[in-house]
């Protein structure tokens, strides 16, 4: 399967000749001139995935800012969950998909063709839609991928510090031996957040994590995303507009078309995208026309 | 302000307090479930009617004390220790082939196996369920047997349990792939995922997430094939011969409980006779061998399993 993506890249190479290595050098060269402001994390690269040949996603390229929050946002089946699954390859645990096109990760393509994708993971943390903490202990949870990595440091220390990075450590100090399942819904969710901390990433990959939330949970995990912000690089899929606008700094608004194929729309700083979009279908989808 | 409630239908009416066709059915499917029931008190009962009639006139002290079995002989032997000893160290023996074997082979099957690899391995390992168990015995008897004389030791007699320990393996190899492989295939997608988001690979996401999620299962089919292995009579007679031996030598020939109840019923034993009676003594035995398996591994699952919802 890598071997297929590889060749795809090898092969779209001399296609997308004419634009793509520019945008990359122009790119590289922006991140070494001191006076950006903006430093890009994550340089998506005329992407395209197809799960078992039935095109998902088309040529997106999409430079996310560093230690900022960018939203994808967009109706269902507008690829934007599948793109956010490429930034750590998880596609790849599904049989069947195929993929060109490069995302260059502080300047490293991580679908090179000597890159392990564990070790892409261990950089790029993510949070998914349901919470599924581990059915083992709070203190195992976030330990886990500390473990996993054969983290020599203080356990103690690290499990409590991320657990106050996740806001979850007043809550659940003194029952850390308990089991992660027996939190309600929104810990649930703060504590899978401390576990993908815990691992120390660059990145933290979001998609849609308050979707199975009540509001008030959700607003805790919103807070939580703009403190994390400072720290890490985070990416999350959300189908709230207003979440979106909440706690992102930039917001890339994706749509696929009658032939289900997700392209991306527009991307630009959030504030500008819901109160001045550039695309007419953008203004059609922020003000609720459809989807 | 008052409501009046409509008038309902006549047909209505009657389904609401004639049912008689639903009850019908429960009483049927209640009758179907009770077969069971109703067997397994009758066989129990048997057993210990006629296992308590023998223990009238042996003590069971010396059957469970007892290192000889001979009460077909005239120097009449009760001692049920050897037949036990037979049936523990096939049933363990097999245990240890199948067990690792089968787990490794579930684990490949559902973590490792592509799609179309698995979907030609699973039901070939299934197969090896369905071949009758006396062909297992003859292959133990015609291969493995002259195999491990001619080759690792030219001592042994015709009849041994190593022979049986192995075939008996294999045979209960795919009770424990299948089920682990269920049990493993019904852990969430969503907790693989969380352990390959935080850097697992896919080892690490078998042996610390999965495995432990589907422990339940999959010691189920351990107890499953365990059992099957201790009630094993057909290939464990022809291969491990019919010689009550106390003995943990597996390149001797043993036998064990089933073999030894096989032997006398299909014997010229005449019924109502002590001798007879000895069937039903092992049969108790085995029962409550078994029953206490059962009752501590569902103590151990209880203990060591991840409940994941």
């Amino acid at each position: 399967m890598i071997d297929s993506a590889s060749e795809g890249i090898m092969d779209k190479g001399t296609e997308q000749e004419s634009n793509s290595p520019e945008v990359g050098f122009a790119l590289d060269d922006s991140k070494e001139s001191p006076d950006e402001m903006e430093a890009v994390a994550i340089n998506i690269d005329a992407l395209s995935l197809w799960y078992s040949g039935v095109q998902a996603i088309e040529n997106v390229s999409l430079q996310i800012p560093d230690s900022q929050v960018t939203a994808l946002i967009g109706p269902s089946g507008c690829g934007k969950s599948t793109l956010l699954r490429c930034i750590n390859r998880m596609n790849e645990l599904i049989p069947g998909v195929t993929l060109e096109g490069q995302i260059k990760i502080h300047g490293e393509n991580i679908y090179e063709k000597d890159v392990d994708p564990v070790a892409v993971r261990r950089n790029v943390g993510m949070v998914f839609q349901k919470p599924n903490p581990f059915p083992k202990s709070i203190y195992e949870n976030v330990a886990f991928g500390a473990r996993i990595n054969g983290y020599k440091g203080n356990m103690d220390e690290l499990v409590r510090s991320s657990l106050e990075q996740a806001a979850l450590w007043d809550e659940v100090s003194d029952k850390l031996r308990e089991s992660g399942l027996a939190l309600s819904g929104g810990q649930q969710q703060r504590l899978c957040i401390a576990r993908a901390i815990a691992v120390r990433p660059e990145v933290i990959l979001m998609d849609e994590p308050c979707s199975a939330l009540d509001p008030i949970a959700t607003q805790r995990i919103e807070d939580l995303i703009r403190e994390l912000r400072n720290t890490f690089t985070i990416v999350i899929v959300t189908h709230n507009m207003q979440q979106a606008a909440r706690v992102s700094d930039k917001t890339a608004f994706m749509l696929a078309g009658e032939e289900r194929i997700g392209r991306l729309v527009e991307f630009s700083p959030t504030q500008e995208l819901f109160t001045n979009p550039s695309d007419s279908r953008t203004e059609d989808y922020i003000t609720g026309r459809f989807g | 302000m008052s409501y009046e409630s409509r008038p309902v239908s006549a047909r209505y009416r009657q389904n609401l307090r004639n049912n008689l066709g639903g009850r019908l059915i429960g009483i049927l499917l209640f009758l179907c479930a009770s077969v069971t029931v109703v067997t397994t008190i009758g066989i129990v009962a048997i057993l210990c009617i006629e296992g308590f009639s023998f223990f009238a006139e042996v003590s069971p002290i010396e059957f469970f004390t007892g290192t000889k079995w001979t009460p077909l002989f005239t120097s009449k032997g009760f001692g049920v220790l050897p037949l036990i000893s037979g049936t523990l160290l096939i049933g363990l023996g097999a245990a240890c082939v199948a067990l690792p074997l089968g787990t490794l082979t579930a684990i490949y099957l559902s973590e490792y196996a592509t799609p179309k690899i698995r979907s030609v391995l699973k039901p070939m390992v299934e197969v090896l369920s369905g071949i009758p168990t006396v062909v297992y015995g003859y292959f133990a008897l015609t291969f493995v047997s002259p195999f491990i004389k001619e080759y690792l030791y030219p001592e042994a007699g015709p009849y041994m349990a190593i022979s049986a320990i192995i075939v008996v393996g294999i045979m209960i190899v795919p009770i424990v792939a299948s089920i682990s492989d269920d049990a493993l295939r019904a852990v969430p997608r969503e907790l693989r995922e969380a352990a390959y988001g935080v850097g697992s690979s896919r080892l690490e996401v078998t042996t610390r997430v999965a495995f432990p999620a589907a422990l339940s299962g999959i010691i189920a089919s351990y107890i499953l094939a365990i059992s099957r292995a201790i009630g094993e009579t057909m290939a464990v007679t022809v291969a491990a011969g019919a010689r009550p031996n106390l003995t943990a030598n597996p390149l001797e020939a043993v036998q064990t409980m089933t073999a030894y109840i096989v032997s006398v019923s299909l014997g010229d034993t005449p019924h109502g006779t002590i001798e007879f009676k000895t069937i039903f003594a092992v049969g108790l035995t085995l029962f409550f061998m078994t029953l206490v398996m059962n009752v501590i591994s569902s103590r151990i699952t209880k203990r060591f399993r991840e409940v994941y919802d």
